[in-house]
């Protein structure tokens, strides 16, 4: 018996001795002059960048190799990896922070396509929204020490706004046309929906990030760019008054009991769940969202709006930028192929089929006539939107870390904005200590 | 060295060889690596790398407070898994050795949690502990204390509790299995002997079962020690180390640091202190393991 | 029904009321035995429950109809599930890749078990206590470097280079359980067969191993569980579609923005049939314990 097995074993270590000469492997695919090889991690829009790749290679002749990494945590440990061995592909995307894109061009892996963007006039950059383009530039003078330019294709837009459902507003008494402008109106509303029994704000503040984007808005809102910028330049501390009212609006909310229960551990896809299904009249989310709540609620009749401002000295900012870019390796062989494909796919022609596959914004403006009403919506803020990659300086990460998950705490009552505001500006100045010379 | 012992040695060296290659190809290599890469400070990306000595090992030590917090939660939850995790592993397993009815169906049921994916245990549990329209909360209203419901996962003094019991659940299939095969070893003849004697069933526990499932209970205590201090998964599919650093766990600080403010360095680092207390711990556990095993 | 009062036969009275308490307390254990293990039972069946009937679901009611009762269920979702998520290929890949790996710790580990267990040779000790303690150590800033290691081996997008570090991975568990259970050898059983002129690797075949089989069967549930979910890796090392494995499939139904959920409950309930049956292979010879006879000295 035990023979058997041990016969039956030895026959599987053969085949497996024997498959890996079998299998063929796609780098001879890959080496081909005639073809470009694409990493993305965008399962949502596969099928859309299958059918344009097809397209591609009826037009130019040349072979576009489209590879799917997904979930994106994978792809961006997948690309870092590649680039440890110098074995990145020719079109692939940096997913992460300023910092991150920065080291990879210092380290020679993405091209500068300022060149390409400036040509005749300028006339691929102007294609774009300014703001899409900045999300992967650097200008000159920044903190990475990079050559300055342009170092990603934006295939999209986004931002990040509120939305507010009709329905629930026509329910507690409210005008479904007329969804609050201010601060105070807000939290008035919140109040008539509190008296008719509907629950008020959702959003994905289990992810630190989205805490981040409304803590910002706000904090643009009250002090203005420039002082938000000195903080993170260590000019201001985090008790500043200003600092401590961005707080306290956090504070606002827990004591209006303005939220949903649980978001301060709630997935951003929970939350989309949970306003989809009508069980929130309030959401902060993105304008991928549209096509989120068509797939899960058709009838759901909502609206969008800016996050209500509390202070009338600067405007509210809301986050936004490109939605996904993609670099061009800076060592391909194929790299004017690799520029003349991203060209094309972020002409208006393909933007709009894109656009109108995946309800997502076109990058190119020029692709916006053709987008649902919902959508516009988001599409007419596009020009007043900021974000982290479109600053000069950046906070440490392990700040940022510390103001979030205050809020965190903030939101569940167990500290006071105060308290958070020594803890984030303790953090700041222990970092200042110990962190070893940049080099 | 004779030719006979030479040939001895080298037939039993055989049998260790292909074990020791893998080992030191896909283990070791790496291993060194975490430690070379611990002594410098790099983003994971750059070229570039910069020495920084010890750094890293002095911030863990003196100037991280998310990951002190962090050890002591994936402690806590640790401690209630040795304890109400196994011992109810313990009980189903001796319940199910003893010719039960339905015995075969208890038996696949049970590992049926280790087998589903997180992707669905995050969305059950998440469901089950949700503060507006979660079962748990149901039940306990229909239960008679409506008051008691909350955002189970989401209130910063029940979260890392949640995250317990559903590690829990998912784990205690695997201490049912290994215990279960332990039990199973026992010869029948000695259990019924001591029966037919005359002895109460907490004296055939306690002299004959657990003397010999000792070292059973080891293996299982180690596993749940190093499988629970591990713990990833469920955090990020539940809580995702919030609210504040109620949930953060050693391996979601790691992993914060090493993708979320890209400092390599200090992730291995961070490993590597995390590994050294994981050995001690299991060094104790073997030292005491071999120690008990004298006495019976 | 006889009295408990004074009649004649005192000592027939004492007994039949010793069975009857006997018998009581019997049926008190055997139902509060019953009671637990129903209840345990219950909240492990009630995911799966759960996710068999969200797959019978639409992407508009899986959220707002959360009965587990399905009045019009969707049984095209498992068809959908397996041709968008191609099952096909990558079923027959898992299948593959956990067969090997299984069968490459349990031989690679149960061989180095018996040598650490059984056979003396210098440097056993440290050895083993060097093997083991990796297991203890996780670092999972391991991926990237075992990434430049493949490449520099030219493993990349090779089943060859999924198969072997997962092989290693199982390696120190694998010889820990083993080792546990080849400590508890008879020595007599070995000196018997080694008399009757069985070599080392003889006396591994056909009497340790035998004697290991539920540490065996419970390492084979282990590992093909842990290769069977393993996704990370094969994102990793493999890019050649017809290389990977089963979740690579169920990645398709999990978007950046839009997962949907119907097809991933088909999707994930379609792959934990092979595991679980597996399981319910392996677990007779888990329960099976030593042939009768081995015991007897």
């Amino acid at each position: 018996m035990n023979a058997f097995f041990a016969r039956r074993w030895l026959a599987v270590m053969i085949v497996l001795a024997i498959i890996p000469l079998t299998s063929c492997s796609q780098k001879d695919n890959a080496k081909d002059p005639n073809t470009v090889l694409v990493w993305h991690w965008m399962t949502d829009r596969e099928e859309a960048l299958e059918h344009l790749a097809a397209d591609y290679q009826k037009a130019k002749g040349v072979h576009i190799q489209l590879e799917l990494y997904a979930p994106s945590d994978a792809y961006a440990t997948k690309v870092r990896a590649a680039a440890q061995t110098n074995t990145l592909p020719d079109i692939f995307s940096v997913l992460g922070e300023s910092r991150d894109l920065a080291s990879f061009i210092n380290s020679g892996h993405i091209a500068n396509l300022a060149s390409a963007m400036e040509a005749n006039k300028g006339a691929w950059k102007k294609q774009f929204f300014p703001k899409a383009l900045a999300t992967t530039a650097f200008s000159a003078g920044n903190q990475y020490k990079v050559t300055p330019g342009y170092y990603g294709v934006p295939i999209d837009v986004t931002n990040i706004q509120m939305l507010y459902n009709k329905d629930l507003f026509k329910k507690a008494g409210l005008n479904p046309e007329k969804p609050p402008k201010t601060w105070n109106e807000f939290l008035k509303d919140n109040q008539a929906l509190k008296a008719a029994g509907l629950p008020g704000l959702v959003s994905g503040w289990g992810e630190t990030w989205l805490i981040d984007c409304f803590a910002n808005n706000y904090a643009f809102n009250l002090m203005g760019e420039q002082k938000v910028l000195d903080t993170f330049r260590g000019k201001v501390p985090y008790t500043d008054p200003d600092w401590l009212a961005v707080l306290g609006l956090f504070e606002q909310l827990r004591k209006e009991d303005a939220l949903v229960s649980g978001v301060v551990t709630m997935v951003n896809k929970t939350a989309e769940q949970i306003f989809a299904t009508g069980k929130a009249a309030f959401a902060l989310n993105g304008s991928w969202c549209v096509n989120v709540y068509h797939g899960m609620n058709p009838d759901l009749n909502y609206g969008v709006m800016l996050p209500p401002a509390f202070s009338k000295k600067y405007p509210i900012k809301i986050w936004g930028g490109a939605g996904s870019s993609f670099m061009v390796n800076a060592q391909s062989s194929k790299l004017n192929k690799a520029i003349d494909f991203l060209q094309w796919l972020s002409a208006p022609e393909q933007q709009a089929y894109l656009s109108k596959e995946t309800a997502n914004l076109p990058a190119n403006r020029q692709s916006l006539k053709e987008v649902p009403a919902v959508l516009a919506e988001f599409a007419s803020q596009m020009d007043s939107t900021t974000h982290p990659t479109q600053w000069p300086v950046h906070e440490a990460p392990k700040v940022v870390e510390a103001l979030d998950k205050g809020i965190q705490s903030i939101l569940i009552g167990e500290k006071t904005p105060l308290q958070v505001a020594d803890d984030v500006e303790a953090m700041k100045k222990s970092l200042a200590q110990n962190t070893s010379p940049q080099p | 060295m004779t030719w006979a012992r030479f040939k001895d040695l080298f037939t039993t060296y055989l049998f260790v060889v292909p074990a020791t290659i893998l080992f030191l190809v896909f283990s070791l290599i790496p291993f060194m690596k975490v430690f070379q890469l611990s002594v410098f400070e790099w983003d994971g990306i750059s070229t570039h790398m910069q020495f920084v000595g010890l750094q890293n090992f002095k911030n863990v030590l003196f100037h991280d407070l998310p990951w002190l917090i962090s050890l002591r939660n994936a402690g806590v939850i640790t401690l209630l898994a040795l304890t109400f995790q196994n011992i109810l592993a313990l009980i189903l397993a001796m319940i199910v050795d003893r010719e039960i009815k339905g015995k075969n169906f208890y038996r696949v049921v049970f590992y049926l949690p280790p087998v589903l994916s997180g992707i669905v245990v995050g969305l059950v549990w998440n469901w089950i502990f949700d503060g507006s329209h979660g079962l748990l909360n149901h039940m306990l209203a229909s239960l008679g204390h409506p008051g008691w419901a909350r955002s189970w996962l989401a209130d910063p003094k029940t979260a890392l509790y949640g995250v317990a019991a559903i590690h829990m659940w998912k784990g205690f299939g695997w201490g049912f299995v290994i215990l279960l095969a332990g039990l199973q070893a026992i010869p029948r003849e000695l259990g019924e002997a001591a029966r037919v004697d005359g002895a109460g069933e907490w004296y055939i526990f306690s002299r004959i079962t657990v003397p010999l499932m000792l070292p059973v209970f080891f293996l299982v205590s180690i596993l749940t020690i190093l499988g629970t201090m591990q713990i990833y998964d469920i955090i990020i599919s539940t809580t995702n180390g919030g609210p504040g650093y109620h949930t953060e766990v050693p391996i979601t600080r790691i992993l914060a640091a090493m993708l979320g403010s890209s400092q390599f360095g200090y992730a291995c680092s961070l490993g590597i202190i995390f590994g050294v207390i994981l050995l001690a711990v299991s060094m104790v556990q073997m030292r005491l393991s071999k120690w008990s095993a004298k006495y019976t | 029904m006889t009295t408990l009062t004074a009649t004649p036969d005192r000592p027939e009275n004492r007994f039949q009321l010793q069975l009857f308490l006997y018998r009581a307390k019997h049926y008190l254990r055997l139902s509060i035995a019953h009671a637990i293990c129903l209840t345990v039972a219950a909240a492990c069946v009630f995911p799966l429950m759960w996710m068999v009937s969200s797959s019978l679901k639409t992407q508009q009611t899986i959220f707002t109809d959360l009965g587990l009762w399905v009045a019009h269920p969707h049984w095209r979702n498992y068809y959908v599930a397996w041709t968008r998520g191609n099952f096909g290929e990558y079923f027959f890949n898992s299948l593959f890749y956990t067969a090997v790996v299984v069968g490459g710790v349990i031989i690679t580990a149960s061989m180095a078990a018996y040598a650490f267990s059984r056979l003396k040779f210098p440097g056993r000790n440290i050895l083993f206590v060097i093997v083991i303690s990796t297991m203890m150590i996780p670092i999972p800033g391991s991926f990237i470097a075992l990434y430049v290691l493949l490449n520099k081996l030219g493993l990349i997008n090779t089943r060859l280079g999924y198969i072997l570090p997962q092989i290693n991975g199982g390696l120190a568990l694998g010889i820990f359980l083993l080792k546990t259970f080849f400590d508890k050898l008879p020595q007599d059983l070995e000196d018997a067969a080694r008399i009757d002129g069985c070599n080392k690797f003889q006396v591994y075949l056909h009497v340790a191993m035998p004697l290991a089989k539920p540490a065996i069967a419970v390492l084979a549930v282990f590992n093909a569980l842990a290769v069977w979910n393993e996704y990370l890796l094969a994102n990793l090392v493999l890019s050649d579609p017809h290389l990977m494995p089963l979740q690579k499939g169920l990645m398709v139904f999990q978007g950046a923005y839009i997962t949907e959920y119907p097809l991933l409950m088909a999707g994930i309930t379609i792959s934990i049939i092979p595991i679980l049956t597996l399981y319910f292979l392996m677990q007779r010879y888990i329960v099976a314990g030593i042939t009768a006879g081995a015991i007897k000295t």
